[in-house]
């Protein structure tokens, strides 16, 4: 089964960690990234731009138009995502609360099953 | 010989070969590494320079030769036994026992996590490769290669011997056995996930290591009836879809679709399995199946006879699936309030709630009972619980064909 473990930040929370603790997260993706592509069950990840480096694209009358983003006025943006194929989502949650961020006060870590994908996956 | 027909060949010939490698020197990780190698030589030079009159000798001697150059590195770089000994590995015959049943066993290892059982028997059992593999389960390559390699660390770590085990050990790990092919078999059947319902390679494939299987132990009531099981779900793959792929259930399919071969072939088969003096989940299973073949129409099934026989499989195996399929079994014999009051049994076990089969047959037969209100709610919320597109056009569907007939009051 497959699952898409979505990691929402809170820029203002990144900003208020001290150096230690960013590099904390960054050495704990590392081992998780490593930990998952031996087991077989890590399929893609990417981490994406700053939330405001976003632009929103809208189609009024068939004209586009582009502004500024994000879309969404919240506090918490989607900020990357693991691919993950494993045995069910028991195992999904498990793998979900060996990430980083499930256990800072302030970002979020949700599972979802993968329902329809297409297109390639060969890395 | 045609390049599919060399496929089948080496998929045939590749337990026979791994068998004996693993057999004469250990080590099913190296051997296994060779083996696959071997055939990918094969699969590149059959074609172009013709199968040699020897193709078990051909692949033996390519994998043995791969082993020896793995091992020869390996010595070189730990310094470790003498050349002579690596000399005999060149092998002089070739040996005719089976070892298939053996290597299903060492792939199917207890210590293994289904998903890694799956992969690993159909690339040493199956002689598919490692990116037919990944395409089938639809990931990365090297997420499979990752994963087939983890498989056979943890087969090492575990210290197995290439030998059947004895008494109720064997009879448990051929439970095992059949079970991973069941998988397989049921990936092939129904996408997980995914818009295609039908993934027959693995489907073929399954049946195929089944078959390999009944051949070494045909007197197994179970083997037979996995076997049986497989041949009388898989002869109605033509008639359980529509053209644009939409879900036809069991009561509306075109029974003149379903494949008469497979259909007489799994009953009999289904039949032989009820001989024996025991009975397990598959047989039950097969002989429901069977009893669904048996009926030209949807209106001349048996239903008492299959209500029956999920009340036994329920007593033998008790899982919440079963009883639901037993509801359903129960609102044909005795009317669609006493499928309803056995499917409240289920609302206190947790691996149902929330289950969309659980939801999609609570709304079957609430709309038998006229109450469509409630049918309605049921259908759409088992269209959101499902991870099936199929079933949640199908859901849907059922939806909004019952979504005029609720009476005004009870519209929200």
């Amino acid at each position: 089964m497959q699952f898409l473990i979505s990691l929402h930040i809170n820029p203002a929370v990144l900003d208020a960690l001290t150096d230690e603790e960013k590099a904390a997260i960054g050495e704990g993706h590392a081992r998780f990234i490593q930990a998952v592509k031996d087991s077989g069950e890590l399929l893609t990840t990417q981490a994406l731009v700053d939330p405001s480096q976003a632009a929103v694209v809208t189609v009024r009358n068939g004209q586009p138009a582009v502004t500024d983003g994000p879309f969404l006025e919240a506090k918490e943006y989607l900020g990357g995502f693991y691919l993950i194929d494993c045995e069910g989502k028991e195992r999904a949650v498990e793998l979900a609360a060996q990430i980083p961020d499930a256990a800072i006060q302030g970002l979020g870590v949700e599972v979802r099953q993968v329902m329809f994908a297409d297109g390639q996956l060969e890395a | 010989m045609t390049t599919p027909a060399i496929g089948d060949l080496l998929r045939e010939l590749t337990p026979q070969v791994l068998g004996a490698l693993v057999r004469r020197h250990g080590q099913f990780e190296g051997c296994e590494d060779a083996v696959q190698e071997a055939v990918l030589a094969a699969t590149v030079q059959w074609p172009a320079e013709g199968v040699p009159d020897n193709p078990r000798g051909w692949l033996t001697t390519v994998a043995s030769r791969r082993l020896v150059d793995q091992m020869r590195s390996d010595h070189a770089r730990r310094e470790r036994e003498s050349a002579a000994t690596i000399a005999n590995v060149v092998p002089e015959g070739v040996p005719d026992t089976d070892d298939t049943l053996v290597l299903l066993f060492l792939c199917c290892h207890p210590a293994l996590t289904a998903a890694s059982q799956t992969a690993l028997t159909l690339r040493a059992v199956g002689g598919l490769t490692t990116a037919e593999i990944a395409r089938a389960f639809l990931v990365p390559e090297a997420t499979m290669a990752a994963r087939i390699s983890r498989a056979k660390q943890r087969i090492k770590a575990a210290g197995s011997s290439f030998s059947l085990p004895g008494g109720t050990e064997r009879e448990e790990r051929l439970r095992v056995v059949l079970h991973v092919l069941y998988l397989i078999f049921n990936e092939g059947y129904t996408a997980s996930a995914g818009s295609e319902l039908h993934r027959a390679d693995l489907a073929h494939e399954a049946i195929r290591l089944t078959r390999m299987v009944h051949a070494q132990l045909p007197r197994d009531g179970e083997v037979t009836g996995l076997l049986a099981l497989m041949l009388l779900t898989h002869a109605r793959r033509e008639a359980r879809t529509t053209a644009a792929g939409d879900l036809v259930p069991l009561d509306e399919q075109d029974r003149m679709k379903w494949d008469r071969a497979l259909i007489d072939e799994g009953m009999e088969l289904a039949r032989a399995s009820l001989a024996g003096p025991a009975l397990g989940p598959y047989q039950l299973q097969a002989a429901i199946s069977a009893t669904h073949a048996d009926a030209a129409t949807a209106e001349e099934t048996n239903w008492p006879q299959v209500h029956a026989l999920y009340l036994i499989l329920e007593r033998i195996a008790p899982n919440p699936m079963v009883t639901l399929n037993r509801a359903i079994a129960l609102a044909e014999t005795k009317g669609p309030q006493a499928g309803l009051a056995l499917l409240a049994a289920l609302d206190n076990d947790e691996r149902m709630t929330g289950h969309h089969r659980l939801l999609s047959v609570r709304a079957h037969l609430l709309e038998k009972t006229g109450d469509t209100a409630g049918a309605y709610d049921h259908y759409r919320r088992a269209a959101k619980a499902t991870a099936s597109i199929a079933e949640r056009r199908y859901l849907e569907t059922r939806a909004s064909r019952i979504r005029s007939q609720i009476p005004p009051q009870s519209q929200h």
